[in-house]
C-alpha cells in the first residue's frame, strides 16, 4: 500500500494489522516516534495521520492505504525547529525526554486547531500523554510559549 | 543499652569489613590510581589526563560515566569540567566512555558511612575515612542514590583544572613563555602578547609531560556556568526525536528479539513453539531462563510471535496472594527478625507508658515503568561481547554478561545510552541477561531485545512492601515520644543477589528516611527495623526506603501534632534541631502563607523529610469537590548545599514531587496467583498533566555539602498529600495508593 510519511511516499509491505509505529521504527527507519505501552495509554506514539493527532500503536497500516503522516522527524529538525519545538527547547521541558516526541505532536495539533486555548483544554487534550518524569508544569508553560510564537 | 548493643552480630561484620579497607589493601594499593581507560587505544598526538578529559588534534572530548538516567547529570558532568577547563558549552564532546573501576563511584561511601554511623559508636566522617580505600578497591561504576554530584563536584572540576594547567605548562613550555603570564579562556590558551592558541593544536605537547596534580579550584565568585541557568546538553535532541535510546540503536545484520517469561518468576515447564513457528518473519524460537524467547525480522513480529507460543508455568517462589504478602510483614515484628535499632533517643518505653497515640500503616509494592521499555542489543561472539543499553551499573553488567557468555569482562563491551527514565529499574540486568541467552544461543548474530509493556510490567521488582507500628505520646502541646518499628522486605539484599553479590548485615532501607528525621529535639524516640522473609523480589525504587519512610514517619508526626493540639509547622520547627532543616521547613510555610486564612474549601498539608542528605519540605494545598479531591498547590522547600543549574534542578524537585504525589493517589503493584495484576499504565498509571497541581519550587543552600537531588523531593509527596487529605476530610490514611479510600478528580 502506498504511505507518505513527511512528505516522502513510500510503498509498505506488511501484515494488515501492523501498528503504524512499528512501520513507521522498523521499516522506515524513523526512530522518533516512541514505543511506550501498546494500547493508546500512555501518547509516546502520537504522530499526525492527515492532520489529526494519533496514537500510532492502534493504527492498523492496513486502514491507511493513501495516508499523510507526520513524524517528529517531519515537524521539524534541529535547524529548523517548529514553533512548538522551539518552545520545547525553550523551557527545557525534557527529563528522560522519551515522551516528548509525543507531546509536542499533541500540542502541536492542539495548537492547530485551537490557536488559543482555556487552561482547561490544554489539560484535556494533554492529558492522554503520560510523563513518568513528571515534566507537566513544563509541558503547560511551553504550549503557552508556542502559541504566542505562533501568534507572532 | 548502647547503640552498638543492640545491633546484630552480621551488621557488626559488616562494619568491621567496612573499617578494614586501607588495612586490607595497604596504603600504596589504595593510594594508586586506577588505570586510566582511555588510555587503551590512545592516538598518536592525543592527550589524556585523566579519565574524564580527553583532546586531540580535532577535538575535545569530556566523559561523562555517569549514566543519563533523563535527570541531565550527562549536563552536570561537562558543566562542572566546562568551569575549570574554560570551554565554551559548544566546544566539546562527551561520551560515556567504557565501563572502568577509574570511574567508580566514591560517594557511595559517604551514603553508606553516614547510615552506619547510626549503628557505630563512630562519626560518619570516621566512617567514610574507613569505607572509601575498600569502596575505591571495589571499583563500582554506578549512578544511584542520588550520588552523581556529589562524586562528580570535586573529582571532575579537579580533572578539568588539572588538564587547564597541564595545557598552559604545554603553551609555556612550546612559546617560551611563564606559566604565570598565561591565562585560560573559551578553550584556549591565551599568550601574553593576546594569541590564542586552541587547546587541539597543544595536545600533542601536553601529552609529552606529567599531568600537574596540584590544582586550586576556583571559588564561587569566580564561577561562569555553576549556579546559572545553561541549556542541558540534550535539549534539542530531546525535542527532535534523535535517536538517542537504546531502544532506538540499530545494528547490520541484527535480529528482533521478544521475550515471555515466568509471570510467577518460577519455572518454564513445558511450552509449544509451533504456533509462533510458522507466523510470518519468525526466525527461531529459543529457550532462555524461566520462559521463552522469538527472534523475528521486525519487533512487531517477535511480539506476535512469542505471544502465541504455549507455555505452562510453574509456581511462584513467593506467596501465590497478596493478602499473605501483608501476613507475612504483619507476623515479622518478632525476635528472629530483628535487624538494628537505627535510632534509640531517650526511653520510649518509660516516656509512651500507657497514655500513647497508636497506629499501623501499609506501604504497598510499587512498579518502576520508565516509558522506554527495558531493551538490549548483545552480540556474542567467540572473541567478545558488545551490549548496547541505558544501564545504572556498567561494571557490575560486564559480571553479569560473563556468566552466560564465559568471556572474560575485559572483552566485554558496554556502550551506554540516555536511557527513556529508570527511577531504578536500569539497576537491574533482566534485559541484558535475557538479550545476552538469545544471542550466546546465534553467536555472530546482533540481537535486539525489546520488552513488551507488559512482560516490563510483570517482570518489574518493584519497590518493597512494609508495614509500620508507631507508639507516641504527647504531653502540654508538645510531642514527646515516637516509637516505630518497621517490617519490611529485605530490598538491598534481593536487589544485590541478582548482580552476583551476597549481603549480610541490617538493610538500612528498611527504615530510611526515618531514623534520618531531624527531630532531635524529640526526648523519646526510637526506630527498629525488622526484615520480612518468602516475600517478593523487590529492587531499589526512586528514594528507596525513604520512599515510604518518609510516608510513614511524616504522617504519624501529624497524628501525634493533631493529638497534641498543636499547629502542624509550628511543632515541627521545635522538634527539629538541625538549623538547616528548620530554615527549610520555614521557608516552605512563608511561602505557603501557612498562617494565612486560605481560600474557602481549600485545606494544606505539610511534611519534611530529611533523605540522601537532604531536607525537602512540601505543603499541598488541595480541595474537596464534588467530582473528588483537587490539587491546587504544592509549595516546596529542598537544600541540596549548591544548586548548579536552576533551571535543571526546578524540573527536577517538579519531577520529583509529581512522582510521590502521582503513585501516592494510584499506584500500586498487588500479586494474585503468583502474579502481578497490574500489566500495563492503565492499572498503575502516576500522574496525569490535568491532575497536576501548580508546584512552587524555592532552593536554599545551607546544607554543609552538596548533594543530589534526584530522589530527595520524593518522600515527602506522600505524607504531604495524605496530611493535607485528613485536614480536608478527617479520614486519616495509612495505606497507599490513597484511591482505594478517596476519589480524586
Amino acid at each position: 500500500m502506498d504511505l507518505t510519511v513527511n512528505g516522502t511516499q513510500h510503498q509498505i509491505d506488511a501484515e494488515y494489522d501492523t501498528p503504524l509505529l512499528w512501520v513507521l521504527r522498523d521499516q522506515l527507519g524513523l526512530m522518533g516516534t516512541k514505543y511506550g505501552c501498546g494500547i493508546a495509554q500512555c501518547g509516546a506514539c502520537t504522530v499526525h495521520v492527515d492532520g489529526f493527532a494519533v496514537r500510532s500503536c492502534q493504527q492498523a497500516i492496513g486502514s491507511l492505504d493513501g495516508a499523510e503522516v507526520t513524524t517528529i522527524e517531519g515537524l521539524g529538525q534541529p535547524e529548523a525547529l517548529h514553533a512548538v519545538q522551539e518552545a520545547w527547547v525553550e523551557t527545557q521541558v525534557a527529563q528522560c525526554g522519551f515522551c516528548q516526541s509525543g507531546q509536542i505532536m499533541q500540542a502541536a495539533s492542539l495548537l492547530a486547531d485551537d490557536p488559543n486555548p482555556s487552561d482547561e483544554k490544554i489539560d484535556a487534550v494533554m492529558s492522554g500523554n503520560l510523563c513518568r518524569c513528571g515534566t507537566y508544569p513544563r509541558i503547560r508553560a511551553a504550549i503557552r510559549l508556542a502559541q504566542s510564537k505562533m501568534g507572532a | 543499652m548502647s547503640r552498638l548493643g543492640t545491633i546484630t552480630r552480621r551488621a557488626f561484620l559488616v562494619g568491621t569489613a567496612a573499617v578494614g579497607g586501607a588495612a586490607i589493601f595497604g596504603t600504596y594499593v589504595v593510594a594508586r590510581p586506577h588505570d586510566n581507560p582511555l588510555m587503551n587505544d590512545l592516538p598518536e598526538g592525543a592527550v589524556a589526563f585523566n579519565p574524564w578529559v580527553k583532546i586531540d588534534g580535532e577535538s575535545i572530548t569530556l566523559m561523562t560515566p555517569h549514566a543519563d538516567i533523563g535527570q541531565g547529570v550527562e549536563h552536570m558532568q561537562t558543566v562542572l569540567m566546562a568551569e575549570e577547563l574554560d570551554l565554551d558549552l559548544d566546544q566539546f564532546e562527551t561520551s560515556p566512555g567504557i565501563p572502568s573501576a577509574a570511574y567508580y563511584n566514591g560517594a557511595f561511601a559517604e551514603e553508606g558511612a553516614e547510615t552506619f554511623a547510626a549503628l557505630l559508636p563512630l562519626p560518619a566522617t570516621v566512617l567514610h575515612a574507613m569505607l572509601s580505600p575498600a569502596l575505591k578497591m571495589v571499583g563500582i561504576q554506578g549512578t544511584g542514590g542520588s550520588t552523581s554530584v556529589p562524586d562528580s563536584w570535586i573529582k571532575l572540576r579537579t580533572a578539568a583544572a588539572s588538564a587547564r594547567e597541564t595545557l598552559k605548562q604545554a603553551a609555556a613550555n612550546t612559546y617560551g613563555v611563564s606559566v604565570g603570564d598565561l591565562k585560560t579562556e573559551s578553550g584556549a590558551v591565551v599568550l601574553p602578547d593576546g594569541t590564542q592558541v586552541r587547546y587541539q593544536e597543544l595536545a600533542a605537547a601536553a601529552a609529552s609531560i606529567r599531568p600537574v596534580q596540584n590544582v586550586t579550584l576556583r571559588s564561587s565568585d569566580q564561577w561562569r556556568y555553576i549556579g546559572k541557568p545553561t541549556e542541558r546538553r540534550d535539549i534539542v535532541n530531546k525535542s527532535t526525536g534523535a535517536p538517542i535510546y537504546g531502544i532506538d540503536q540499530v545494528v547490520p545484520g541484527m535480529v528482533h528479539a521478544a521475550v515471555r517469561t515466568n509471570p510467577r518468576r518460577g519455572p518454564m515447564l513445558k511450552h509449544d513453539a509451533a504456533p509462533a513457528q510458522s507466523m510470518p518473519g519468525v526466525q527461531q524460537v529459543v529457550e532462555v531462563t524461566n520462559g521463552v524467547a522469538v527472534t523475528a525480522d521486525s519487533t512487531w513480529r517477535a511480539f506476535k510471535g512469542v505471544e502465541a507460543i504455549d507455555v505452562e508455568w510453574g509456581p511462584a517462589p513467593y506467596p501465590a496472594e497478596q493478602e499473605d504478602h501483608w501476613a507475612n510483614a504483619e507476623g515479622s515484628f518478632t525476635d528472629e527478625r530483628f535487624q538494628a535499632t537505627w535510632r534509640n533517643d531517650g526511653d520510649v518505653d518509660s516516656a509512651i507508658g500507657d497514655g500513647s497515640v497508636t497506629a499501623n500503616y501499609r506501604a504497598p509494592y510499587i512498579a518502576h515503568q520508565p516509558l522506554e521499555p527495558l531493551n538490549a542489543i548483545v552480540t556474542v561472539t567467540d572473541e567478545a561481547v558488545d551490549v548496547i543499553a541505558g544501564h545504572q551499573m556498567p561494571t557490575l553488567l560486564r559480571g553479569v554478561v560473563s556468566a552466560i557468555t564465559g568471556h572474560e569482562q575485559d572483552k566485554i563491551n558496554f556502550r551506554n545510552l540516555h536511557s527513556g527514565g529508570s527511577f531504578g529499574h536500569r539497576l537491574e540486568f533482566e534485559n541484558i541477561k535475557l538479550a545476552a541467552e538469545i544471542a550466546n544461543q546465534m553467536r555472530g548474530t546482533p540481537v535486539k531485545l525489546t520488552f513488551t509493556r507488559e512482560e516490563d510490567f510483570v517482570q518489574d521488582f518493584p519497590r518493597h512492601l512494609a508495614v509500620a507500628r508507631a507508639r507516641g505520646a504527647v504531653s502540654n502541646g508538645r510531642v514527646t515520644a515516637i516509637d516505630m518499628d518497621v517490617a519490611g522486605a529485605p530490598v538491598v539484599a534481593s536487589q544485590m543477589s541478582r548482580a552476583g553479590i551476597t549481603l549480610g548485615g541490617p538493610d538500612s532501607q528498611i527504615v530510611a528516611g526515618i531514623f534520618s528525621a531531624p527531630y532531635g529535639n524529640v526526648e523519646n524516640f526510637r526506630v527498629r527495623g525488622y526484615a520480612v522473609p518468602d516475600i517478593g523480589p523487590t529492587s531499589s525504587w526512586r528514594a528507596v526506603g525513604a520512599s515510604y519512610g518518609g510516608f510513614l514517619i511524616e504522617t504519624f508526626v501529624d497524628e501525634l501534632i493533631h493529638a497534641a493540639g498543636a499547629d502542624q509547622v509550628e511543632e515541627r520547627l521545635r522538634m527539629i534541631d538541625d538549623p538547616v532543616s528548620k530554615r527549610v521547613l520555614e521557608t516552605c510555610a512563608e511561602m505557603a502563607g501557612w498562617d494565612n486564612t486560605r481560600p474557602e474549601g481549600r485545606h494544606v498539608g505539610v511534611a519534611l523529610v530529611h533523605s540522601f542528605g537532604v531536607p525537602v519540605a512540601e505543603i499541598v494545598e488541595l480541595e474537596q469537590t464534588d467530582r473528588g479531591i483537587k490539587l491546587h498547590n504544592v509549595w516546596v522547600v529542598a537544600d541540596p548545599g549548591t544548586v548548579i543549574d536552576p533551571v535543571n534542578i526546578e524540573n527536577l524537585i517538579q519531577g520529583g514531587v509529581i512522582w510521590g504525589l502521582g503513585h501516592a493517589m494510584n499506584s500500586e503493584i498487588t500479586y494474585s496467583d503468583g502474579m502481578a495484576q497490574q500489566t500495563n499504565y492503565h492499572a498503575a498509571e502516576g500522574m496525569r498533566l490535568y491532575q497536576c497541581p501548580e508546584i512552587h519550587v524555592r532552593t536554599l543552600e545551607n546544607n554543609k555539602s552538596i548533594r543530589g537531588i534526584g530522589e530527595p523531593p520524593t518522600p515527602p509527596a506522600f505524607p504531604a498529600l495524605g496530611n493535607a487529605i485528613f485536614a480536608a476530610t478527617g479520614e486519616r490514611l495509612r495505606e497507599t495508593p490513597y484511591n482505594k479510600f478517596v476519589d480524586f478528580v
